[in-house]
């Protein structure tokens, strides 16, 4: 067995967050994604998904990248820009938006941060910024007054997450006191300059704190130190999964629409005009063919991403995510199926490697904490 | 590969890190070593051959699922399926958290029990796992 986890990595061509070297020195199984190294677990990634669901947890984000908007032009580039209104979002706090192209199709998902007037922090994706880059700056070129800073290298952003995740950021950092969930500051705590936002990817309580990179061992030394346990992107992944959030470039792209993956609250269409506008109200007016859907296994089987998805002999769609949820205790996933067969109760297979194992449509998210 | 990795005495093992061990009437227990379920990390699945089922030494006889990838699971040793651990199949955690007592995965009937003259000892599978391609 093993064969394949025996390749040696191709280290000479990986980015290393600031935190690389801690990650070594505790032991971390380091994995590759998206061009970078990072922590896939620190011996057991079941553990910590379960440290995060029932304690407090925290996560290396680094990859993901970092970049502000700056200007007179700023509210107006990102208006065009992003799905979500922007214009309605007040300082101090964070909305969840998409990037789509002209077609309506998914470039990547964010998260914008409004930090002052004319100012704001956007939250991509790793794997899909070779192509978000260069639209971003293809955008900005329309706009005079704008100017868009790739602050990735130089910060380090760490996820905090789990229940008591909240007490532990208070601990760290004053502001984090009594900031609602959403919501985002800039700030400091003991070793300088902080921004939190009160945001996440787990389906937890929580906060991601973005840092200079001198100061990011420092402070992931802080929270681990407050108890919180290390967690790599193994149970990111599951923790994201069993709270139905898509994975950019793998649940979501530019091949699927907001209507398909059922991020209708990510798009505001009353807000103006945006890019993919015209082509998402056609796409609304000639209705649904496919849509996203969550599914578990009736029996045992671990579904993964592009596992056909079949129905009367016949291939009707593709697992995009897909895996064993360790607080819900079963093997699920996520697909695009045809609407008839996309409502819950429909019950149809994942053809697993040749054997087709029986799945069956449930409602998401598989898991919602009781404590929100 | 780390300092950690259990490698029990009168066990024999592979390179592709099952091990074995001889019991009773020409029987064998097989599983897979301390050092693999580290490497793999979290067992999610697996499948593994049925009662009854003849299996070549060396040959694949099932498949063993973390997270993150599908490794498959071959014999040590050549025979005839006689028991599959139902335990550790309903449980494949028991793979990780004890991997040479509970998380036993099958017993074979041998057919060739000169065959175990091909697997490595205890010493020689401690210097694989300690070599830096181990």
């Amino acid at each position: 067995m093993l064969r394949e986890s025996l390749q040696p990595p191709l280290t000479s061509l990986l980015q290393q967050t600031p935190l690389y070297r801690a990650h070594k020195e505790r032991g971390a199984h380091l994995t590759t994604f998206a061009g970078w190294e990072l922590p896939l677990h620190y011996g057991s990634q079941i553990e910590e998904h379960r440290a995060v669901r029932s304690a407090v947890g925290v996560f290396d984000v680094s990859h993901l990248r970092r970049v502000l908007v700056e200007g007179d032009g700023a509210e107006g580039y990102l208006q065009r820009l992003v799905t979500c209104d922007v214009g309605s979002l007040a300082e101090g706090r964070s909305r969840y938006g998409l990037l789509c192209n002209q077609e309506g199709g998914i470039l990547d998902d964010v998260l914008v941060y409004c930090l002052g007037p004319a100012r704001y922090l956007v939250i991509t994706n790793a794997g899909a910024y070779a192509m978000v880059e260069p639209w971003l700056e293809r955008w900005a070129a329309y706009e005079a007054a704008v100017s868009i800073q790739d602050l990735t290298l130089q910060t380090a952003m760490l996820a905090v997450q789990g229940p008591q995740a909240p007490a532990l950021l208070a601990a760290l950092v004053p502001a984090a006191a009594g900031l609602p969930r959403g919501a985002c500051i800039e700030t400091t705590w003991r070793e300088g300059p902080l921004l939190l936002a009160r945001t996440g990817y787990t389906g937890e309580d929580g906060g991601e704190a973005i840092v200079p990179a001198a100061a990011a061992e420092r402070l992931w030394e802080a929270v681990l130190a407050e108890g919180a346990i290390p967690c790599g992107l193994g149970a990111r992944d599951t923790l994201r999964l069993e709270a139905g959030f898509p994975l950019s470039g793998q649940d979501i792209d530019a091949s699927t629409t907001p209507w398909e993956a059922a991020l209708e609250r990510a798009v505001d269409l009353e807000k103006g005009d945006f890019l993919g506008r015209t082509a998402l109200l056609d796409a609304q007016s000639k209705g649904l063919q496919r849509r996203i859907v969550g599914f578990e296994m009736v029996d045992r089987g671990v579904p993964r991403h592009d596992y056909p998805i079949i129905a009367d002999g016949k291939t009707i769609g593709r697992v995009t995510s897909g895996g064993y949820g360790p607080t819900v205790d079963r093997f699920i996933g996520l697909g695009y199926v045809p609407l008839p067969h996309a409502s819950v109760g429909s019950e149809w297979s994942v053809d697993i490697r040749g054997q087709k194992v029986p799945a069956r449509v449930v409602p998401l998210p598989f898991y919602r904490s009781r404590r929100q | 590969m780390t300092a950690g990795d259990i490698v029990p005495d009168g066990l024999r093992y592979t390179n592709e890190h099952e091990w074995t061990r001889l019991e009773g009437e020409g029987e064998a227990v097989v599983g897979i070593t301390d050092y693999a379920q580290k490497l793999l990390g979290d067992v999610v699945f697996l499948s593994l051959p049925k009662i009854g089922e003849r299996l070549t030494q060396f040959a694949k006889c099932g498949e063993i699922e973390s997270p993150k990838a599908v490794s498959d699971l071959f014999t040590p040793l050549g025979g005839e399926v006689v028991a599959v651990n139902e335990e550790v199949a309903m449980h494949p955690e028991l793979v990780n958290r004890d991997p040479y007592g509970q998380g036993w995965l099958f017993r074979l009937a041998l057919g060739d029990p000169g065959e175990v003259d091909r697997l490595m000892t205890a010493e020689a599978y401690r210097a694989l796992v300690a070599s830096p391609e181990g």
